[in-house]
């Protein structure tokens, strides 16, 4: 190496100053490179700032977060899920955000950046488009407590004939369980909560559909192939999700509720078949 | 318990840097593969809240205050701070401060809501036991000592330097330091109002915080980082100040550029301030603040580009010696590099929209604090050491701290940026199978793991030296060029005999260029004013200690108490006169009368 000290070597270096073309040149490039990268930086940020919500060719999404759930309402057509939000493809998606508790950031990192749902009166929006049909997974990138990790949801894009469909049935009324003895439990212990079709209340997730849904709770996700500890089909993890939400995610705001093995099986197999045809 | 604690304190900053290791090491155990349980969710959120905390406030800190404490007299041929009392009241609030944050662990829980601290998360609705108190009042102690030894280093460098040591003559070193202290100064106050603000929202039902009453969230993310923000420079300049001194040193070669790096410290030092949304893009500002504070975080690129090719262009040409100080100077330098990259990237911004709360976030600024500050700290730990202690660190063992820590360091956090734009969010407890995060979060572990194993050697080193006998030469690296190297190793309690008569910038180096022994003095032998120690700093900072207490737990009679104590060491203080002691010209002989 042609700096390094032998030893013993006691000459010394000349003693620069400075040089102040060369300083010159190492202040003036980077200002030049930041002129570069600043321009289309603002033009960006007014880009991304542009106001879809009262575009009536956009699909308004109003997402509310929550400890440790998303609420999707869509104003235009007076309906609210949750957990999964479904969009058409064909359109752009203008999001509303806000909180229902502490602050949250709504993120689907394959389809746009992320906007803080804030608490209080502080709304944000955004917009974003899906064009290729599939499903994305969303994510809160805030820290919002000890589930924070697991405040997952799904996206799912389809086609414009498709959302149509969804929204016709999730506005469908719904058939409650045919035994009796679960019918009664889970008009009782669950709906007073939840929704379904028309009946039952509508601060927690609306359940309607829940059986075709990708997940449930946003991490346990369905399917009939299952590889990771987090993968089941819609009935099993319906069952494991009602047995014990607790131990899905720790301090959720559903917590333990008592059922008798057949009332947990008979509700997570009528939730099971709770599909939506779109 | 002397008023001079420079040289004793040492350990329990560093115990700080420890207990925050720990819990770095007990998060990226957590970490190494997906849905693990090593840790609770709860547990997991007090880790990652104390491990920032903690190394923000209690380690990064203190250490640089140690380095300042034992290193800025001596290079402004000053024979103290301005203010030994302070100095030393500052030492024990900050001590205090910090180990009442950590007494939480063991009464029912640590602060959980991150270093951050957002609120509502932090307030009483979504924190209801004692945690954040924890955090809010132990750092109001802790930031009591920060800022007097902001006010005291500030004062010291204007007022006390030696003859001849105008500011354009000023080592790098104090120069950053002088800066910081500055910083310090502006953005300390703003961490006081919030903390203060959210411990009346907590304690007392205040609603600043509370959307419900009136009160307003975003209100807390500005205040706190028109802290934060500057206090990561607050972090950063004295580590520029340290490698500027290490290169030069190991280059035997002149600071190239001095006027232009002063220049530039000041720019980062003013810009520092004018850049804190940037951490708040995605809260809604709107594009037009998004813009304007996109524009002010890039230009500080350019004074951070300034003093990287400056400090590239000291070692041109330079006859460079491999020290375990100048590795680690020379490593700082590419890997700040690249921490200033990804702080452009992240300056964007829309593109902030995509990494922001995201792992990518997390390498930057491990990649600056960590490939920053920490590096810096062991570059003039290594460096300053025979002058602190009177004994060199073994080089050898040095060299193994080095490689295992850099070379860990590079495991760890470089694939994070990848995890970031991947999609993995920051301060995630566990993540799901089948993400593809999973390879990449085994190596950040082993790579933690190897930074974990360079400081345990770092620690044996300071164990093995303690053992050698004290014998380092004055000028132990032979091309010392400020100062303190004109002076015996440890330097003694008076620094000077002499105050020395600067003839320039590098002043000893200018007087060894200039065929002399030593500095010339500029005053004649004479008896030297020393301070005499006090217990009153400690005692008044007990009180403030069980003053949190008290107030934590509304007991109110028992928070009066501790004022009490407080109260009275100030007064006690102003009544009694104590003119310290003087040492005579004879108890000197032969003592360090080189200057
Ligand atoms: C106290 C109100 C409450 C009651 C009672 C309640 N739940 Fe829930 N439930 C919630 C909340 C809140 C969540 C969202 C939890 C989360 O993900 O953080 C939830 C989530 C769910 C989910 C997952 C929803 C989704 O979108 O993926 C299912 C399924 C569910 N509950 C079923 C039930 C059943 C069955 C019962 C009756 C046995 C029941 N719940 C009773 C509040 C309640
Ligand atoms: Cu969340």
């Amino acid at each position: 190496m042609k700096f390094r000290r032998r030893r013993g070597d006691n000459t010394i270096p000349v003693q620069v100053e400075g040089n102040h073309k060369l300083e010159i040149v190492w202040t003036v490039i980077p200002i030049i490179l930041l002129i570069i990268l600043g321009v289309p930086t603002v033009q960006s940020v007014f880009g991304l700032s542009k106001d879809y919500s009262k575009d009536p060719d956009a699909v308004q999404v109003i997402v509310t977060s929550h400890q440790y759930w998303w609420e999707f309402e869509y104003p235009q057509f007076g309906i609210k899920t949750a957990q999964e939000m479904v969009i058409p493809t064909n359109a752009k998606i203008a999001i509303e955000t806000k909180s229902g508790d502490v602050k949250h950031s709504f993120w689907i990192p394959a389809l746009a950046g992320k906007i803080d749902s804030n608490a209080g009166a502080n709304v944000n929006t955004m917009y974003f488009e899906a064009p290729k049909p599939g499903v994305y997974l969303g994510k809160c990138a805030e820290l919002c407590g000890p589930s924070h990790a697991l405040m997952d949801f799904k996206v799912k894009a389809v086609d414009e004939a498709s959302f149509d469909r969804w929204i016709a049935a999730l506005k469908e009324p719904v058939e409650l369980p045919a035994d009796p003895a679960v019918r009664e439990a889970f008009v009782s212990k669950c709906l007073s909560c939840h929704a379904v079709g028309d009946q039952g209340g509508m601060i927690y997730p609306n359940l309607t559909g829940i059986g075709s849904r990708e997940t449930v709770g946003g991490i346990l996700v369905n399917t009939d192939d299952a590889k990771y500890a987090n993968e089941g089909t819609v009935y099993e993890n319906l069952k494991r999700w009602i047995e014990d939400p607790d131990k899905i995610k720790p301090g959720n705001g559903m917590g333990k509720v008592a059922l008798t093995e057949q009332e947990l099986d008979g509700i997570a197999k009528y939730l099971s078949e709770l599909k939506l045809d779109y | 318990m002397t008023i001079k604690n420079r040289h004793s304190v040492f350990d329990c900053r560093r115990i700080f840097f420890l207990i925050g290791g720990l819990e770095a090491i007990l998060i990226r155990i957590q970490l190494w593969k997906p849905l693990n349980n090593f840790v609770s969710a709860d547990m997991f959120n007090e880790l990652l809240t104390m491990h920032g905390t903690t190394m923000i406030f209690l380690a990064a800190m203190p250490l640089l205050f140690a380095l300042m404490n034992a290193i800025i007299p001596l290079q402004i041929g000053a024979r103290d701070v301005a203010f030994p009392f302070l100095n030393s009241l500052g030492f024990w609030t900050f001590l205090f401060g910090g180990l009442l944050l950590n007494v939480s662990w063991f009464t029912g829980g640590a602060p959980d809501a991150g270093w951050t601290s957002y609120v509502p998360l932090a307030g009483t609705t979504y924190s209801g036991d004692h945690g954040v108190d924890y955090y809010v009042i132990g750092l109001q102690i802790a930031g009591i000592g920060t800022l007097l030894g902001g006010i005291n280093f500030m004062a010291t460098i204007i007022n006390m330097r030696a003859p001849g040591m105008s500011f354009m003559r000023m080592p790098m070193f104090t120069w950053t330091v002088f800066i910081t202290s500055a910083l310090i100064l502006f953005a300390f106050p703003a961490l006081t109002v919030g903390l203060a603000a959210l411990m009346f929202d907590r304690l007392f039902d205040a609603n600043f915080f509370n959307p419900a009453n009136g009160g307003n969230t975003i209100l807390w993310e500005h205040i706190f980082w028109i802290f934060g923000h500057p206090e990561v420079y607050i972090l950063i300049l004295p580590a520029f100040g340290i490698i500027s001194e290490v290169v030069c040193t190991f280059s035997r070669k002149r600071l190239f550029g001095y006027s232009s790096m002063v220049f530039a410290t000041m720019l980062i030092g003013f810009l520092g301030f004018m850049v804190w949304a940037h951490h708040m893009f995605t809260t809604g500002l709107g594009p037009v603040a998004n813009a304007l504070f996109s524009i002010a975080t890039m230009l500080i690129a350019v004074p951070t580009g300034i003093k990287i090719f400056n400090w590239i262009f000291t070692m041109w040409g330079g006859s460079i010696r491999f020290t375990t100080a100048s590795l680690f100077a020379i490593g700082f330098i590419p890997t700040f590099v690249m921490g200033g990259v990804t702080g452009v990237m992240l300056a964007a911004a829309p593109a902030d929209f995509q990494y922001h709360d995201s792992y990518f976030v997390v390498a930057h600024f491990h990649y600056v604090i960590v490939g920053g500050l920490i590096m810096g700290i062991f570059a003039g730990l290594h460096y300053w050491w025979p002058k602190m202690f009177g004994r060199m660190l073994n080089e050898t063992i040095g060299k193994i701290t080095f490689v295992t820590f850099f070379i860990g360091f590079h495991m760890t956090f470089f694939v994070q940026h990848f995890l970031g734009l991947l999609g993995m969010p920051r301060r995630i407890w566990t993540y799901l199978d089948g993400l593809g995060f999973n390879g990449l979060n085994l190596i950040s572990t082993i790579g933690a793991i190897l930074m974990g194993i360079g400081t345990v050697a770092f620690l044996i080193n300071i164990v093995i030296t303690a053992a050698k006998p004290r014998n380092a030469a004055d000028d132990p690296w032979e091309d010392g060029r400020t100062l303190e190297w004109a002076i015996s190793s440890p330097a003694p309690e008076y620094n000077f005999a002499q105050t020395p008569l600067v003839r320039g910038y590098d002043a000893l180096w200018k007087e060894k260029m200039d065929g002399n022994k030593g500095m010339t003095p500029a005053e004649p032998l004479g008896s030297i004013h020393m301070p005499s120690p006090s217990i009153l700093p400690f005692i008044m900072s007990v009180g403030l200690f069980i003053a949190g207490f008290g107030f934590m737990y509304h007991n109110y009679y028992i928070g009066a108490a501790g004022l009490i104590i407080m109260f009275a060491c100030m007064v006690i203080r102003s009544v009694k006169d104590d003119h310290g002691f003087h040492i005579e010209p004879d108890e000197l002989q032969g003592k360090g009368v080189k200057a």
